[in-house]
């Protein structure tokens, strides 16, 4: 099959021309293109060749990427095939890079706060918090009773649009073009309307200080979450209906991109792709960092750790988001909304350092920040769940198919400005 | 969880050769560290993460940090025969601290939640020797974070199976998160270039200034 396959596609020099074919891989190109006078050199992808001059094997390398609708950015994946099966399969990062850190240690620690905004593109919210918890323990401040409100709610609120999102992206890789995205951005829009009157903007927040929140909630806001709120359940139960018991669903995502719950713990996958796995590790659960002791909500786990106890667990999070919103928004407190003794010009933390981490929608967000006094963070560093939890994509891959390669890369969820920072 | 002194112990009991360090934490976080020698840092890390009672077995977070040669200014009481009066005395004393690269790491339990534990291990100097034993082998979830302190502050983990560069491209020759990186001289052509730009354009085309 692999024989008739590399004719199809013109690999130059079949077997019959390896004979005759000098040893330089160098010079392969131009013997290619006269044997096959309709093929351009550039087209013509070269067997690799191993040191005796044999062609080695029939294996077939291409690059996805960068620009490939499935890897939702510009990553690039070097695939090496045998067939349709993948044999190896490296990721390639960096498309993004701006240095993030180095950017953040030569500014003041608020003039940051916007730029972690653009890490995690559509999760800025959550983005804020790692980034407010973690100066708070660098600095001893502790928000107020409103301001931890507030932010269970906003970040809930981005888990379920991060969540929706991710959804609708999933089953856009598998072959359903547009309509169950295009729901999931319905959703996410009237998300994004509750943010845009908190923040003045949609995506780019930039809400959160240390201490507390930059503004308070405007006149009406908490009746408009609760009307979101209310209406979510019914989105879901749609979604569901739509998609849960969807015949090509479940056989493009059962059995398919395992993870064993030992390979997860050890390559430190976190968020719903460790949960699919069996792995009960919920930062909120485990940290309790702001208010999260108070609420009560279950942590949904997998069995099987593939691509649909992935699918699975987030519609179930999305649920338990719910449980938790409906309760903050019931509980919310009057009060001020950002510690007066905090400090937002002239902040300077006292020397040391601290790593603060949530539970954002894609994994462990974490910041870890040295002071050494001076108004700028000496050491700023984010810990990129979407990039960490690439770790094992190759293990994932290898023997199977390369169309299930996107449902697997889609199953991660990942977004680039995070991987890349 | 225990403290970071009993963790010292622990690792110390059973893994003699190994002495570990205790860096204090001064801030409100007050999350300590461990200072792991490289020569040992295999075992350690193994005996952290199998250790039935702290089992961390899942490494969060992998960085490093740079720090320059430093002249440290502490301040020391000294007695001193002032006017032929014993009198203590506060004296600057300067010490001079060669630079190294630090890597960080920072350790959880999934099994038993708890954490963090964190472990450095520092390197001889910033430019020949700025070597470290790579942990990847003991939690897989450092392969591409180490990649990252490689490409960015230049430390060579040793025993990674698959040291490269991971956000810079491989042709990059320095490493930019280092604090004494200097930036390329590359800056975007503008048309009318004013302050620092204008010098720039200057030193590139000579010709094209004013004055000329």
């Amino acid at each position: 099959m692999s024989q008739s396959r590399s004719n199809t596609i013109g690999i130059a020099g079949g077997t019959g021309m390896v004979s005759q074919a000098p040893s330089v891989p160098g010079q392969r190109g131009s013997l290619g293109a006269q044997s096959l006078p309709h093929h351009q050199p550039g087209y013509t992808l070269q067997p690799k060749v191993d040191a005796s001059g044999e062609v080695s094997s029939e294996l077939l390398e291409i690059a996805m990427g960068p620009h490939h609708p499935s890897t939702h950015g510009v990553f690039r994946m070097d695939v090496v095939l045998d067939g349709e099966r993948v044999v190896k399969l490296k990721p390639v990062f960096g498309y993004l890079h701006r240095n993030h850190e180095k950017i953040a240690e030569n500014t003041s620690y608020l003039g940051s706060m916007p730029y972690t905004d653009r890490l995690d593109y559509l999760c800025s919210m959550t983005n804020n918090w790692a980034y407010a918890l973690a100066v708070e323990k660098l600095a001893g401040l502790k928000p107020t009773e409103r301001a931890e409100y507030i932010r269970v709610i906003t970040a809930e609120l981005t888990r379920l649009l991060n969540h929706t999102c991710l959804v609708g992206f999933l089953v856009q890789d598998m072959g359903a073009m547009g309509t169950p995205l295009m729901y999931a951005f319905r959703e996410r829009e009237k998300i994004l309307d509750l943010f845009e009157s908190l923040s003045g903007a949609r995506m780019m927040c930039n809400y959160m200080r240390f201490g507390g929140c930059r503004v308070d909630l405007p006149p009406g806001w908490l009746d408009q979450a609760k009307a979101v709120v209310a209406s979510y359940p019914k989105f879901l139960d749609e979604f569901e209906a739509l998609l849960s018991e969807n015949e090509i669903l479940l056989a493009r995502s059962q059995g398919v991109g395992i993870l064993s719950r030992e390979l997860a713990i050890n390559a430190s996958i976190t968020g719903p792709m460790l949960r699919a796995s069996g792995v009960n590790y919920d930062i909120r659960k485990v940290d309790k960092y702001g208010i999260y002791d108070r609420f009560d909500f279950r942590i949904p786990l997998g069995e099987h750790g593939d691509v649909f106890d992935r699918y699975m667990i987030r519609v179930l999070e999305m649920r338990e988001s719910l449980k938790i919103l409906t309760q903050a928004l019931k509980d919310i407190p009057e009060g001020p909304i950002v510690d007066p003794k905090a400090k937002l010009r002239g902040f300077r933390p006292k020397a040391g350092e601290a790593y603060g981490r949530i539970e954002a929608g894609k994994g462990e967000l974490g910041f870890y920040l040295i002071s050494d006094g001076s108004p700028n963070p000496y050491r700023y560093r984010v810990r990129p769940p979407s990039l960490i939890n690439l770790t094992i994509l190759e293990d994932m891959c290898l023997g199977t198919t390369i169309g299930d390669v996107m449902v697997i890369l889609g199953s991660v969820d990942i977004v680039l400005g995070e991987v890349d920072r | 969880m225990n403290s970071v002194e009993q963790i010292k112990t622990q690792i110390e009991v059973a893994l003699p050769d190994a002495r570990i360090g205790i860096i204090r934490n001064e801030s409100p976080s007050a999350q300590h560290s461990l200072l792991v020698p490289a020569a040992h840092a295999l075992a350690v890390a193994k005996f952290l993460r199998d250790d039935p009672e702290l089992r961390l077995d899942y490494c969060s977070n992998v960085t490093g940090v740079d720090w320059l040669d430093a002249e440290l200014t502490e301040k020391v009481k000294v007695k001193k025969l002032v006017d032929g009066v014993e009198k203590e005395v506060e004296e600057v004393k300067k010490t001079q601290r060669p630079g190294y690269l630090e890597s960080v790491y920072h350790l959880y339990s999934m099994e038993k939640k708890h954490g963090p534990v964190i472990i450095r291990m520092r390197t001889e100097n910033r430019s020949d020797k700025a070597n470290l034993p790579s942990l990847t082998l003991v939690w897989r979830g450092c392969e591409f974070q180490e990649r990252e302190v490689y490409d960015l502050y230049g430390i060579v983990f040793e025993g990674h199976p698959d040291l490269r560069r991971i956000l810079m491209w491989d042709e990059f020759k320095d490493h930019p998160m280092r604090r004494d990186y200097v930036e390329p001289d590359d800056y975007e052509y503008e048309p009318t270039p004013h302050d620092e730009v204008a010098e720039k354009t200057k030193k590139h085309y000579p010709e094209a200034s004013p004055a000329a």
